[in-house]
C-alpha cells in the first residue's frame, strides 16, 4: 500500500454566512475574503504540516492544482512542491498534478517535472489532471469541446518531451515548436510515474489502461459512493484485457479522521468538516461543468460532475451524515482501521490520498490525527496486497544516495580550500 | 410548413429546415438551437423560400470535431449555402448565427449582397460585457433571454415533460452537443476578430435588436451599425434576446426591407 498525505489548502477564514452570501467558492469568490498577509502563516503553517507528515511514515506528501479557489489557495503545486523537495529526504512527492492543457508550452510541465525530479533525487510522481471545468474552461479560458484534445496533445508532447534524446519538432494543432529539447529531463527513466485523477469517464479509464497509468478518483464523497465508479474502472481493465489487475493501478482519495475514541473524533474535528464539506464546496451549479467539457459518452454513462447539486438541492450535511455514508473515515484507531480496509479491499485500490487536514483544521488537531493514523492505523494496512508488493510501475524509484541541503563547506573551510587552489 | 432535408458536406451530411417560395434566404440559428416549428421560420416562408440549416451538433446534425474555430465554421457555412445550391440569398442569422453571417459577409463580401443580423454576437465591449450563457443555469435564462421573462420561460419548456426521470441526461446530452460546438466561437468570450474584418462587408445590412435585451445589451447594436457601412438599424421595444420569439412580425417586417 501507498499513503499520501494529502493537503488541498483550503482558505480558513470563510465567514459563517458564506454560503448565504456568496455564490461559489470557485471561480468569481469574493477578493475581500482573502488577505495576503494571512496567506503568509497559512502557507507556511500547510508546508509544516506536509513536511511533517514526510517524517512520519507517509509514503508521499500531495500536493494539487486549483484557480480562484477559496478551498484550495495552490495554483501552482509545483512551487509548493519545490519547497517540500528541499525540507524533505525520503517521502515521495506526489504533484497530483499539474493540468497540462493549461501550460503554454506544455513543455513548461516537462522541464519543471523534470527539475523537481532531479531536485528530489527521482523522488517525483507526477498528476496530469484533465482539470475541472471550474478550473480549466472558467478559470483558465479553455474552450470546453476542445479541452481534451488539446490535453492529449500535450501529454504526447510531454512524454517526448522526456523520452527523446534528440531536439526535435513538434507540429501540434495547438503546439508549434521548432525545437523541443529539454534541459533537464528527469532522473526517472523512461520518465516518472504518471497518476490520472478522472471522475468517471471511459475515455480516462482507457487513457490509462493504455499507457500503465495509475488511475486516481479524488472524489470528496467518500468510497461508499466511489464504489460504482471505480467498479466501471475495473470492469473496463478486464474488458480491455489488461495484463492484470494490480491494486496500484487505482488510487482514492478519502477525508480521515483519528482520534482515541469515536466521540472524541467528533468532539475535535466536527467543526471542521463541518466547514469543508458545508462551506468550502459550494461551487454555484453553473461553473460545474461547462457544455462540451465531458464527452457524450460520458454523459450517457451518467457521470455527472461531483460538482453538480445532489437530487433535491443542497442541504446542511451533520457529522453523522458524513461517518455513516462514508464521506469521512472518523473515529478511533480501530473504527478507521476497520473502514480503511473495508475501503480498500472494496475498491481494490493500493494508492490512498489520505486527506487528513480538513477545511480550517488548525496545525496541532491535524498532527494528533495525522500521529494517531501514522502510528497506530497505517502499520496494520501496510500489506492488504502481498501478492502485488513487488508492483513498482505507479511509484517513484528515488537515487539510493541523496544529495543533502546545507552541504556546503564552512566559510572557514571553503577560504582555505581558496586559498589552497592557488599555491 | 417547414421540411427537414439533408445536404452534403466536405464535413458532414448537415440537415436544414426548408420551406416557403420567393427570394432564396438562409437562416442561421443562434446558440439555443431551432426547432421546424419556430415562429420566424414560418412568417420568413410567407414571403421567401427558406432554407435553415443546423450547425453541426444541433438538432438531429452529426457533430463534426474537426470545425474547431471561426474560419473553419464559416467556410462550412458558406460550403452549405453552395451545396444547397443556392447563390446570394439574403443571409439572416441570430445572435450566434448573426455572428456566423457577419464572418460570411466580411470573408466573402462579392457573394452576400443581403444580410439580417438579429441581435448577432461577434463583438466585445470591456464596459458592457454579454452575459455568459455557458456558466447560467436553465432557470437563470428567461429573465436573461426575455423582455417578459414569465411567458418566456413558458415558451422555453413548451413540449417538454420537464419532470420526466430521463429529461435531465436528454438534456445535458443536447446541451452538450450544441454548446459544445458553440463554444468553439463563443466561449469563454465570443469575440473571435470579427470587428477587425467588418470593414469588408459590402452587403446592405439591416441589424434588428430588442431594446430590453439583457443577453447581448443592445449598445452593440450601434457597434454594429457602425462598423457596416451604411447598415439600418430596426429597434424593437418590449422585446428580449429572443426578439424573434417575442416580436416575429416585426422581426419577418425588418427583414423583408433586405427584400
Amino acid at each position: 500500500m501507498k499513503f499520501t498525505w494529502f493537503n488541498l489548502m483550503p482558505w480558513p477564514d470563510l465567514p459563517d454566512d458564506f454560503r448565504e452570501k456568496n455564490r461559489s467558492v470557485w471561480v468569481d469568490i469574493d477578493q475581500n475574503l482573502f488577505d495576503p498577509e494571512r496567506a503568509h502563516t497559512v502557507y507556511n503553517t500547510y508546508m509544516d504540516l506536509l513536511e511533517y507528515a514526510g517524517t512520519v511514515g507517509f509514503d508521499g506528501i500531495g500536493v494539487n492544482e486549483h484557480h480562484q479557489n477559496g478551498y484550495g489557495i495552490m495554483p501552482s503545486p509545483n512551487i509548493i512542491a519545490a519547497g517540500l523537495a528541499r525540507r524533505t529526504k525520503d517521502t515521495a512527492l506526489v504533484v497530483l498534478g499539474n493540468s497540462i492543457a493549461l501550460y503554454n508550452p506544455p513543455v513548461r510541465v516537462a522541464e519543471e517535472f523534470a527539475m523537481l525530479d532531479c531536485i528530489s533525487g527521482g523522488r517525483l510522481v507526477a498528476g496530469f489532471p484533465v482539470g475541472t471545468s471550474m478550473d480549466t474552461n472558467f478559470c483558465y479560458g479553455q474552450i470546453p469541446s476542445l479541452t481534451r484534445e488539446k490535453y492529449a496533445e500535450a501529454h504526447e508532447l510531454i512524454i517526448r518531451a522526456w523520452t527523446e534524446r534528440e531536439p526535435f519538432a513538434f507540429n501540434g494543432r495547438y503546439n508549434k515548436l521548432r525545437y523541443v529539447n529539454i534541459w533537464p529531463r528527469p532522473i526517472q527513466q523512461p520518465h516518472p510515474p504518471v497518476h490520472i485523477p478522472g471522475g468517471g469517464s471511459v475515455e480516462t479509464y482507457d487513457f490509462c489502461i493504455d499507457n500503465t497509468y495509475s488511475y486516481s478518483y479524488l472524489s470528496f464523497s467518500g468510497y461508499i459512493r466511489a464504489k460504482a465508479l471505480l467498479q466501471g474502472y475495473w470492469d473496463r481493465v478486464a474488458e480491455r484485457n489488461a495484463p492484470d489487475a494490480s491494486p496500484y493501478r487505482a488510487g482514492f482519495a478519502q477525508t480521515i479522521c483519528v482520534a482515541e475514541t469515536d466521540e472524541e473524533a467528533e468532539r475535535l474535528y466536527w467543526p471542521h468538516v463541518n466547514y469543508f464539506y458545508n462551506r468550502c464546496l459550494h461551487v454555484y451549479p453553473g461553473f460545474a461543468d461547462a457544455p462540451g467539457y465531458r464527452t457524450i459518452k460520458t454523459i450517457q454513462t451518467g457521470a455527472l460532475s461531483q460538482y453538480a447539486p445532489p437530487r433535491g438541492g443542497y442541504t446542511e450535511l451533520t457529522w453523522k451524515d458524513l461517518v455513516e455514508g462514508g464521506h469521512v473515515i472518523a473515529g478511533s484507531p480501530e473504527t478507521v482501521r476497520q473502514r480503511m480496509e473495508d475501503l480498500i479491499k472494496g475498491l481494490n485500490v493500493g494508492n490512498i490520498f489520505c486527506l487528513m487536514h480538513v477545511g480550517n483544521m488548525p496545525a496541532d488537531k491535524c498532527m494528533y490525527s495525522t500521529k494517531l493514523f501514522a502510528e497506530k492505523v497505517l502499520p496494520h494496512l501496510r500489506n492488504i496486497f502481498p501478492e502485488w508488493a513487488d508492483d513498482d510501475r505507479f511509484w517513484c524509484k528515488p537515487l539510493n544516495k541523496m544529495a543533502k541541503p546545507g552541504s556546503l563547506p564552512s566559510e572557514r573551510d571553503a577560504a582555505e580550500a581558496v586559498s589552497a587552489a592557488l599555491v | 410548413m417547414m421540411e427537414l432535408k439533408t445536404v452534403k458536406t466536405e464535413h458532414v451530411p448537415v440537415q436544414y429546415l426548408e420551406g416557403g417560395s420567393g427570394q432564396p434566404l438562409v437562416y442561421l440559428h443562434g446558440a439555443g438551437g431551432m426547432t421546424a416549428g419556430d415562429p420566424l421560420l414560418t412568417k420568413l416562408a410567407e414571403s421567401f423560400h427558406v432554407h435553415a440549416p443546423y450547425l453541426p451538433g444541433y438538432g438531429e446534425s452529426e457533430e463534426a470535431p474537426e470545425l474547431r474555430d471561426m474560419l473553419d465554421i464559416t467556410l462550412h457555412t458558406l460550403d452549405v449555402v453552395d451545396a444547397l445550391g443556392l447563390k446570394d440569398p439574403i443571409l439572416v442569422g441570430h445572435s450566434m448565427g448573426g455572428m456566423i453571417a457577419s464572418e460570411m459577409a466580411a470573408l466573402a463580401p462579392h457573394d452576400i449582397s443581403r444580410l439580417g443580423l438579429i441581435c448577432p454576437s461577434g463583438l466585445w465591449l470591456d464596459d458592457h460585457p454579454i452575459v455568459d450563457i455557458f456558466a447560467t443555469l436553465p432557470f437563470e435564462m428567461p429573465a436573461l433571454m426575455f423582455h417578459d421573462a414569465v411567458a418566456g420561460a413558458a415558451m422555453m419548456t413548451a413540449g417538454r415533460n420537464v419532470s420526466d426521470p430521463n429529461f435531465l441526461q436528454t438534456y445535458l446530452v443536447q446541451n452538450a452537443r450544441q454548446l459544445g460546438m458553440a463554444g468553439r466561437i463563443l466561449f469563454p468570450i465570443p469575440d473571435r476578430g470579427l470587428a477587425s474584418r467588418m470593414y469588408r462587408i459590402k452587403a446592405k445590412t439591416i441589424v434588428v435588436w430588442g431594446d430590453s435585451d439583457r443577453a447581448i445589451p443592445p449598445v452593440y447594436a450601434q457597434e454594429f451599425k457602425r462598423r457596416i457601412k451604411g447598415a439600418q438599424l430596426v429597434s424593437i421595444p418590449e422585446a428580449g434576446h429572443m426578439v424573434i420569439f417575442e416580436k416575429t412580425d416585426q422581426v419577418a417586417d425588418a427583414i423583408k426591407r433586405l427584400a
